[in-house]
């Protein structure tokens, strides 16, 4: 037998650990409940979701252009513009404006693409200290972790873990596990990180091309901190999130953090137009955007994967998957976890990177019922799928498609395909199979192991449908 | 990197654009609610996130904050002395705690600012009813550090600048039509976290308590 792929073993090895499955369980218990009381009426979130998408899909639409217009804006509000293809462009551009400062710590504030950039590994590689300031992210950074879900970065830990793990590394607070003191340690913390910080980093949650104006959605004031108190502030975003118009904020910001937590709104939408002008008295004086392709533009190029890049970070998708809520988010071994990652990940490294996630879904539907932007992600999942196994792979911006093609497996079904279409031979198969029922084995391997195995019926279909009398024709 | 740019938009250009329906895109949203109303909204809503919420009215404001200076022990207050409350506090002084103004660079008191201010108070552009939230616009007057680094916030609403929606207000307003400054703020609570354990925590980095006072 094959050798079990690392994803599997994550799999298997996650699924054992029944404690922080149990804490899955109960957070995205928590996360749907919560989810749908925000959405009493379900003809007004069909409608926000309809307009949702068709903000969405219209910024697409007119990518380039809305990216050059926000260029234009941003810099006429002083903000300066930087384009990188690849995570590692972005990330030297990140520490040349570091360099250029003579800066040796960077703070951040939460940023999922900061983390597809794997910028804290990159910048301490090279000497600089960064510091995730969302509290989510400051818990699993001080135990060497990824996060585990896009919004909640530490949701598999446990509050004993996370007391344990404060009194290891800051052995001068004394130990806690009241929430309310371990909240206000890391406050303090951080409040001296950011009093000294030289450079401030941000994620962007929409970009808005009219006003050139950088929106940030969060509860924490990390985001507000980190742009507001370093005198130079880093936003790192992809090149899809930009849209068009002012007014086209609103109902994503009312649909956003509705299908993410189930708040009616977050306690803070920040919205930044540029740095410090000459009389005001704080904000940083430079302002800087790093807009990331990274494989994003090639998805751009099909019809149908184009879809994927309406996406707003929401993670609804995630908190209604039941594959996310059994494996949790870590055994992905992506960036971005659950059905999102799922569709993302593939399509950005390519299929013999994370091409194995396409195969871990039930195809339940959950995830396109709930996408605030109604991106059709089992639709996606099974054109991946296909992906990897078509032969016309120039007509696919896939990278790797057709890689996982079996060629007994395309035998198999394109004999399938020969014999289903053609009556004669339909018919003798399936009679031949009623009478040779009794042969079917018991144990049909991996399949059998937690099912019984499948009997052939009496007669066939044909033969059924003609006893009760029912015309096919 | 104008070479990632030219590539990057090549790519982008090179592609046949799809085909959206539109007609979803422009609906406003917004409710007839009268000021009873959205002010009854707005409060349910604050003080659903555990912010305070005080009616007052033109005459008794200053009473109002006065008051909860007093009961929260302030031992110094935050403030711009420009605004209209700014000035009628100032005029007032003896009836508050020390008044401290925020006339520098934050560079030239910052330590003061990050460890000696125990709260900070702000007028608002308005509010909106649906979400519960304050609309603030940083100034050269009121910086927006104001509403972020104090423990407190003391915000003063205007109920004549209560909206139904965030769509209404930015209509409303003509946000477009002024220009959007450096700082454009939506704020709808005291600074919370569910990050340890999903259990909610106040004050992470912003402000711990969040007071509203509706003139
Ligand atoms: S795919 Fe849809 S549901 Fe999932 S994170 Fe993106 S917007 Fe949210």
């Amino acid at each position: 037998m094959a050798k079990p792929t690392e994803f599997r073993v994550d799999v298997e090895k996650a699924l054992g650990k029944t404690e922080i499955r149990a804490h899955f369980r109960k957070a995205m218990d928590t996360l749907m409940i919560n989810r749908r009381n925000q959405f009493p009426d379900d003809a007004a979130l069909q409608a926000l979701r309809t307009q949702a998408q068709a903000i969405r899909a219209n910024a697409l639409s007119k990518l380039p252009e809305l990216l050059q217009q926000l260029e234009t804006n941003l810099i006429k509000n002083g903000v300066q513009v930087h384009w990188a293809e690849t995570t590692d462009e972005a990330n030297q551009i990140v520490l040349g404006i570091m360099q250029k400062h003579n800066a040796k710590s960077i703070i951040k504030g939460k940023s999922m693409v900061s983390e597809e950039m794997g910028l804290n590994h990159f910048l301490e590689e090279r000497g600089i200290e960064a510091l995730e300031s969302d509290l989510g992210e400051f818990i699993i950074q001080l135990d060497g972790e990824t996060p585990s879900h896009i919004i909640m970065p530490a949701i598999h830990k446990s509050k004993e873990q996370i007391s344990a793990l404060f009194h290891e590394k800051f052995p001068d607070i004394p130990y806690t596990d009241n929430v309310d003191e371990l909240t206000a340690s890391a406050r303090r913390i951080l409040r001296d990180k950011f009093y000294a910080a030289p450079v401030g980093l941000s994620g962007v949650n929409f970009a808005v091309a009219e006003t050139g104006t950088l929106c940030l959605v969060e509860n924490e004031g990390n985001g507000r901190m980190s742009t507001t108190i370093p005198p130079v502030h880093i936003a790192v975003t992809g090149i899809e999130k930009v849209v068009e118009k002012l007014s086209d904020i609103p109902s994503l910001l009312s649909i956003l953090p509705r299908s993410a937590t189930g708040q009616p709104i977050t306690t803070y939408f920040n919205m930044i137009s540029g740095p410090r002008k000459p009389d005001e008295k704080d904000g940083p004086t430079e302002v800087h955007l790093v807009l990331l392709d990274n494989g994003r533009s090639r998805i751009y190029s099909d019809p149908e994967l184009l879809a994927t890049l309406r996406c707003i970070r929401c993670g609804a998708c995630i908190n209604h998957c039941p594959v996310y809520v059994r494996i949790g988010g870590h055994s992905y071994g992506t960036v971005y976890p659950g059905p999102i990652g799922t569709i993302l990940e593939p399509q950005k490294s390519g299929l013999s990177v994370h091409g194995e996630l396409i195969q871990a879904s039930s195809l339940c539907g959950a995830c396109g019922e709930v996408c605030p932007v109604r991106i059709p992600i089992p639709n996606i999942i099974n054109r991946l799928r296909y992906d990897s196994v078509r032969k016309d792979t120039e007509n696919t911006p896939t990278q790797e498609a057709g890689t996982r093609r079996k060629s007994l497996e395309a035998a198999t079904w394109k004999a399938w395909s020969w014999a289903a279409s053609t009556p004669s031979v339909y018919n003798f198969g399936s009679k031949t199979a009623t009478q040779l029922r009794g042969l079917v084995p018991n144990n049909l391997g991996a399949w059998t192991s937690v099912r019984s195995a499948p009997k052939l019926a009496e007669q066939t279909l044909h033969q059924q449908l003609k006893t009760l009398g029912v015309d096919h024709e | 990197m104008s070479k990632a740019r030219a590539n990057i938009l090549q790519r982008l250009t090179a592609v046949e654009r799809p085909v959206v329906d539109l007609s979803a895109r422009e609906s406003l949203s917004r409710f007839d609610w009268d000021k009873a109303e959205r002010i009854r909204r707005f409060t349910e809503r604050m003080q659903a996130v555990r912010a305070e919420v005080h009616q007052a009215d033109r005459a008794n404001w200053l009473d109002t904050v006065a008051t909860i200076c007093q009961q929260k022990g302030l031992n110094n207050l935050l403030l711009s002395p420009t605004t209209e409350w700014g000035q009628a506090i100032t005029q007032n002084a003896e009836r508050f705690p020390t008044l401290k103004y925020y006339e520098r660079s934050i560079e030239d008191w910052k330590q003061e600012m990050f460890y000696e201010v125990d709260a900070g108070l702000t007028s608002t552009l308005g509010g909106i009813a649906e979400t519960g939230t304050l609309i603030l616009w940083s100034s050269p007057d009121e910086p927006r550090t104001l509403s972020l680094v104090p423990p407190i916030h003391i915000a003063i609403l205007e109920t004549d600048k209560l909206y139904s929606t965030f769509a209404e207000a930015v209509q409303e307003q003509g946000w477009l039509e002024q220009g959007l400054p450096t700082n454009a703020l939506l704020i709808s609570g005291p600074s919370r976290s569910a990050d340890i354990a999903q259990v909610l925590a106040y004050g992470v980095h912003g402000p711990k308590e969040l007071v509203v006072v509706l003139v």
